[in-house]
């Protein structure tokens, strides 16, 4: 159990999430307050099991709505959430994080264990992509480009969010044979985007965090400032190098422990041999002990 | 001297640690004043609205 902690939170996160149990098999979503509410982690809000609402949804919601051009209570949210545990969110609470990591853990044949790799050709400028998404598709385009009555779109979901299309794009479809007549190119896009999606998750470790997600972005601001934090132990540090080769992110936690990219997962911590790496929260503690 | 130099290091450390607990939790504060700000603004009230029905842009079909 201890061993598989952050397996077994991220699964119960999941199901905490989206405990309609209902919906999964009336093929309708909740319609309770709760959806008031954002989750932490990336779970769009019409999954059928959804109990609250997606931040990233819910920001172009209100960016798109005709009474409002900045959401002070997403904002305020993803300030709180950000700069309590900043991208810790990611590695340990957000489901689509989890169905990327068991995609990852995929074993493979042999001959196909060449391509298995942590990151993308080009990550040093790939990573800066999902940055580029936040601004265009979550905020200005939901902001600037209106239809005529004055309501903006969700673009992001629209034309990028795998997340939506795998909880909810599959299943209510499938339920639904409205909804089943009205499918197009646009829906053959999203299933292309998901399904390319999930064969480079098997290969490379969270390709849709590294590179596209919007919420990883702005909790990736926050990582520095988070009061959940990694500290080094500069005088225990030998500087093997063990951490950032344990790290799928390839963070060299040595050097940055509070990388805009990391997501908090822990590996480094087990990697380290001197055990330097402590969490804000730990020291707290040690010293309380002294 | 060796000691004064090791002396400043660890102290510009715990500054660095310090600002950014400050920081933090001056985000934090920011945070919780901005929620309650939106929701007197009625701005749950649009997320409400949207979350309970069918996203048919999350699904790929709006």
């Amino acid at each position: 159990m201890k061993k598989n902690l952050r397996l077994w939170v991220q699964i119960c996160s999941a199901a905490l999430t989206n405990g309609y149990i209902l919906g999964f098999t009336k093929g309708q979503i909740y319609q309770g307050s709760t959806k008031a509410l954002c989750v932490p982690g990336l779970n769009c809000y019409s999954c059928p099991g959804a109990l609250a609402s997606c931040p990233i949804g819910s920001l172009q919601a209100v960016l798109g709505s005709r009474d409002f051009r900045f959401s002070f209570y997403v904002i305020g949210f993803l300030m709180v959430v950000g700069s309590f545990f900043g991208r810790f969110i990611c590695g340990w609470l957000c489901p689509f994080g989890l169905v990327q990591d068991l995609l990852n853990k995929i074993p493979l044949p042999q001959r196909l264990r060449f391509w298995k790799r942590n990151n993308l050709p080009g990550h040093r400028y790939l990573k800066y992509l999902k940055y580029v998404i936040l601004i265009i598709f979550v905020l200005l385009m939901p902001l600037f480009l209106l239809d005529i009555t004055g309501l903006g779109t969700p673009w992001f979901c629209k034309l990028i969010c795998p997340a939506g299309t795998l909880e909810a794009g599959i299943l209510l479809p499938l339920l639904n044979p409205t909804l089943q007549s009205a499918i197009g190119w646009l829906y053959a896009w999203k299933v292309f985007l998901l399904v390319l999606l999930i064969v480079l998750s098997i290969f490379v470790y969270r390709p849709f965090c590294k590179y596209l997600c919007p919420l990883g972005a702005i909790y990736g601001c926050f990582n520095p400032i988070a009061l959940y934090r990694f500290q080094i132990d500069k005088s225990a540090c030998i500087e093997c190098h063990a951490c950032q080769l344990a790290c799928p992110m390839e963070i060299p936690v040595y050097e940055s422990p509070n990388s805009m990219e990391c997501i908090r997962c822990g590996k480094c911590r087990k990697a380290c041999p001197t055990d330097c790496i402590h969490t804000t929260f730990e020291r707290k503690e040690k010293k309380e002990a002294k | 001297m060796k000691y004064h130099i090791m002396n400043k290091k660890v102290m510009e450390t715990c500054m660095t640690e310090k600002r950014r607990n400050l920081i933090g939790i001056g985000a934090l504060l920011c945070g919780l004043i901005f929620m309650g700000l939106g929701v007197w603004r009625g701005e749950a009230a649009v997320v409400l609205q949207k979350a309970i029905r069918i996203c048919l842009e999350c699904i790929g079909i709006g």
